[in-house]
């Protein structure tokens, strides 16, 4: 709390807060006038304060983020401000979407499913398949085309 | 990061209770600050603002600070182990005057009381919530109060003050209430006896101040040759005390015990300083009285605090709280110094960056060996602090080795650029190189041409410059930079040059010039020692080059025609541009020594118009495209000229505050403006727009932030300029084949036509400056740095400010990279 300070004008006046976060400012001629807050770690909105000529002590307020009316002057921070990087929190699809998590999930695919493909196959296939490759050596493109 | 707090106006020791020994110190920076006794740390600090003179500082019931500021128009209270503000109140009152705080140990109500003067009023408040008691106003018109008393153990209060006739005043108050019991005046002419003050001078010249103290008794007269102390005995009666010739300053007084004051007094002999602590009523006896080395850098000692302790033997010690003349803070205690602030830099006029020198390859043997044994020890210490067998010392001397010998912190150059020395001059006229890495001071100079002597009476500082950066030819040079100062305050005083070698902090030249400096130039040429050739412009539009070789003369005159400069007259809102002539004639000639011709001037209507910002290009800026390609294949070319000036002016009535104008009475309009031939490139308005305007030139376009008072909002707006007479070079075969003028230089004398696109954005916050960043080849983007109002650095990619956003983009310009028209620049840290 005590590092919070609140700024009229661009500068002009600074004033603090209490312990009660009350913050004041005297004189302040009729007009216009901009209320803002530096407090670190905190976005505030700027402030838009009409000091009404015609009825002293009258006060309007507003928000120039969004526009917003303030029925009293109570500010409070728009949002926290992030300095860092938020670092990405754990999740299984991360590490699974991770290359590594690729290539053990298609090497664990392709041991799987590989044996269910041959297992259709009839065995006179199979051999036949077997002897081609043993007299080939090197399985060609056109001996794994079927047909 | 570093807090610094400036030169200290009042400090308060709080030294009570056993546990934190404490100072609270307000500042001419109007920073009120609470440091640590023993190592001179800062606990809390807050800074007011900029129209806030604190006034005075006191601690009450031993847990408050209360703090006087504004002219005696605000009373705050803060805690004193953390600085939360507990409470504050705003008294008025009829009329400026003197502002006193005093605290008091009554009791009304229950509640301790404050009595304040201030605004002509006499306040009593409380301090516990700081209501006002009771309050008194002096029938009496032209009273200047100058003391408020209360004689220890009353219930009453003296007012003294002096009235218009020369009349003594003194008002006797109850304290309770505020009801005045007794008022007596005596008319001066009463004084028995008026010693001149000329006899005790004798035969010393000059002015005489007298030194203001709060010592009852005794008092000091300063003339330039020797201080003298004069003791008032018997009935107006005054006695020379003593005369020396040194330096001396002397404290305010401090009750030690019962009924007895002290006070301190510090003279300057050399290298040495002495402090003495004597009594209040017997001058000739030493309560105290040590010598101590001072670092002559340091200057002449300007302000002393002194604050007691009872040593074990029950005799009293004394500390004192020193300030120096290059705002540098230090406490001495027992003969020595121990602990040292430099607050000078809290008030910095002007920074520029040095390299470094560069790494040597290769460590000699001999140094390696002869750095064995620390070597080993280090070894020993860091299993020790893997084994988790070291002591807290042990952990501290780790950290240090680290810290030292980490990349950050090595004093020669790196790769990429990143560690430089950074050269600041500050208000006191003192030169301190600070290191990127680590933000140490690596040497500090108090400069000789901007001390305080005869021929120079109030020196300032004023910028700094660049004076040698040796590249090519003289690579075993040191760099060097150039301090421009002046001997007064008015622009035709005459000023003073420092060259300080960047390396070291040697001042190896410093001269006094017999002319003013107005503008200091810096050309694009460098002779063979790297020495960068400077105009500096004086009051009279005569323009001296420096330095005074041969050798400059002869690279200048071969450049003669193609120096062009300008001027911006603020107050009358005109902007002359110049040419030099023939050398000039007059009892400052030298064949160094130029005049000049005005070549043009825009003359703007002033009762429409007011200045308030320019800016221009950095010299160092590197612009690494030429081209801009945009959607479409299309290429446009941009317009970069070094010449470029760009001033922004509002309308007079709208010169002052945000918010003391309505929308319809105040505008803004920017103009770009080339310098050499005066031709005003582009100008812009923006109705219900007011100043503060911070603005960034780079490259082809200008960046400017101001308050927009019809949406009160502040706004950034981009104007960007293009080079049209080279647009017809799109053809390929053109480029290969035919003749074009790509390759042309830009020069201002060819009237190119220029188009410019602009655009605006709300921005939320309020700006105290704006810069852009560097990039050495052009790779990284360009980004905005915003300093913001609450001391936070913002960087804003510069593709925010494109002109060309709009709402919708096309799909050639998403591919391009543009950002979809929003109407506010969004903050997002990330990106």
């Amino acid at each position: 709390m005590s590092n919070v300070k609140v700024l009229l004008n661009g500068g002009q006046n600074i004033t603090f807060l209490r312990p009660d976060g009350y913050f004041s400012f005297h004189n302040i001629p009729a007009g216009t006038h901009l209320i803002e807050v530096s407090a670190i770690g905190y976005f505030f909105s700027p402030v838009r304060v009409d000091v009404s000529a015609r009825n002293p002590g009258k006060v309007q307020a507003a928000l120039t983020e969004n526009r917003k009316g303030l029925s009293e002057l109570v500010l409070e921070p728009l949002r926290e401000e992030q300095y860092y990087e938020i670092r990405e929190p754990f999740s299984i699809m991360s590490l699974l979407k991770s290359p590594m998590g690729l290539m053990v999930g298609f090497m664990l695919a392709v041991a799987f499913l590989m044996p269910k493909l041959v297992e259709n196959m009839d065995p006179e296939e199979m051999r036949r398949a077997q002897e081609e490759m043993r007299s080939q050596g090197v399985p060609s493109l056109s001996s794994l085309l079927p047909g | 990061h570093q807090q610094y707090i400036g030169k200290v106006k009042q400090a308060v020791f709080h030294t009570h209770k056993t546990g934190r020994k404490r100072v609270v110190a307000s500042t001419e920076q109007n920073i009120i600050a609470t440091l640590d006794l023993r190592s001179g740390e800062i606990f809390w600090r807050h800074v007011l603002g900029p129209n806030d003179v604190v006034d005075g500082i006191d601690i009450a019931l031993g847990k408050y600070v209360i703090t006087l500021s504004s002219g005696g128009s605000i009373l705050r209270a803060w805690n004193l182990p953390d600085g939360q503000m507990v409470w504050e109140s705003s008294l008025h009152g009829p009329k400026h005057s003197k502002s006193l705080l005093l605290t008091t140990n009554l009791i009304i109500e229950k509640d301790n009381a404050l009595i304040v003067f201030s605004n002509g009023r006499l306040n009593a408040v409380s301090c516990i919530d700081g209501e006002v008691l009771w309050k008194k106003d002096f029938e009496e018109e032209s009273l200047e109060v100058q003391q408020v008393i209360q004689p220890p153990g009353s219930d009453f209060i003296y007012v003294v003050g002096f009235a218009a006739s020369s009349q003594f005043q003194m008002y006797k108050i109850n304290a309770k209430n505020g009801e005045l019991l007794k008022h007596e005046s005596t008319a001066f002419s009463g004084r028995s006896q008026q010693t001149p003050v000329s006899n005790l001078l004798e035969d010393s010249p000059g002015l005489a101040v007298i030194i203001h103290s709060s010592v009852t008794g005794i008092f000091a007269i300063k003339t330039d040759a020797a201080t003298i102390f004069i003791r008032v005995i018997g009935e107006g009666k005054l006695e020379v005390v003593e005369k020396t010739n040194h330096e001396t300053v002397v404290s305010d007084a401090l009750s030690i015990s019962e009924g007895q004051q002290a006070f301190a007094l510090v003279q300057h002999a050399g290298s040495n300083i002495h402090l003495t602590v004597k009594p209040a009523h017997d001058w000739d006896s030493n309560l105290l009285k040590e010598s101590i080395k001072m670092d002559q850098q340091r200057g002449f000692v300007h302000k002393v605090f002194i604050n007691n302790y009872i040593r074990t033997d029950r005799s009293h010690g004394f500390r004192a709280l020193i300030v120096m003349e290059d705002h540098s803070l230090l406490l001495l205690q027992q003969g020595a110094i121990v602990w040292s602030r430099e607050d000078g830099l809290a008030s910095i006029i002007d920074v520029t960056t040095s390299e470094l020198p560069v790494e040597k390859a290769g460590v000699s043997v001999a140094k390696v060996e002869l750095n064995l044994f620390e070597w080993l020890k280090g070894h020993v210490l860091k299993l020790k602090g893997t084994l988790m067998l070291a002591t807290p010392e042990d952990i501290a001397a780790i950290q240090y080795m680290r810290l030292k010998s980490s990349e950050k912190s090595k004093m020669t150059r790196d790769h990429n650029g990143f560690r430089k020395l950074l050269i600041a001059l500050t208000r006191a006229g003192k030169l301190f190189a600070l290191h990127t890495g680590d933000g140490r001071i690596v040497w500090s100079h108090l400069l000789q041409s901007l001390h305080k002597s005869e021929s120079c009476r109030q020196p300032i500082g004023l910028n700094l410059h660049q004076w040698q950066v040796p590249h090519h030819h003289a690579l075993d040079e040191n760099p060097s930079v150039l301090v421009v100062g002046r001997c007064g305050p008015s622009s035709d005083a005459l000023g003073v040059l420092s060259l300080v070698d960047s390396y070291t902090g040697k001042e190896f030249s410093s001269l006094r010039l017999v002319h003013s400096v107005a503008q200091v130039i810096p050309l694009p040429y460098t002779d063979s020692t790297e020495q960068r050739l400077h105009l500096l412009i004086d009051a009279d539009k005569h323009a001296h080059l420096y330095p005074k070789t041969h050798e400059a003369i002869d690279i200048f005159q071969s450049e003669f025609s193609n120096v062009y400069w300008y001027s911006v007259d603020d107050d009358n809102g005109i902007i002359k541009g110049y040419a030099l002539k023939t050398k000039c004639s007059g009892n400052v000639a030298d064949e160094f020594c130029f005049d000049s011709r005005e070549l043009w001037s825009i003359v703007l209507p002033s009762e429409s118009e007011k200045i308030i910002t320019t800016a221009t290009r950095k010299l160092n800026e590197a612009v690494h495209t030429q081209a801009k390609l945009i959607a479409d294949q299309d290429v446009m070319y941009k317009y970069i000229s070094s010449n470029l000036l760009f001033v922004a002016t509002v309308a007079p009535k709208a010169s002052g505050e945000i918010g003391s104008v309505t929308p319809e009475e105040s505008w803004l309009v920017v103009y770009l403006i080339d310098t050499v031939t005066g031709r005003v490139l582009h100008r812009m308005t923006h109705h219900g727009s007011q100043g503060p305007v911070q603005a960034v030139l780079s490259e082809n376009w200008v960046v400017y932030h101001y308050f927009n008072l019809r949406a009160h909002r502040y706004e950034m707006s981009v104007i960007e300029i293009y080079d049209q007479s080279r647009a017809d070079n799109k053809d390929v075969w053109k480029l290969v084949v035919g003749n074009h003028n790509l390759t042309s230089p830009v020069s201002s004398y060819s009237r190119a036509e220029v188009i410019t696109k602009s655009q605006s954005y709300f921005f939320t916050h309020s700006l105290k400056a704006i810069a852009v960043t560097l990039t050495v080849k052009g790779i990284t983007s360009k980004q905005l740095l915003i300093g913001t109002i609450g001391d936070q650095v913002l960087a804003l990619d510069k593709r925010f400010l494109d002109p060309r956003r709009s709402v919708n983009p096309t799909q050639a310009e998403r591919e391009e990279g543009i950002i979809p028209l929003t109407d506010s620049l969004p903050i997002i840290p990330q990106v």
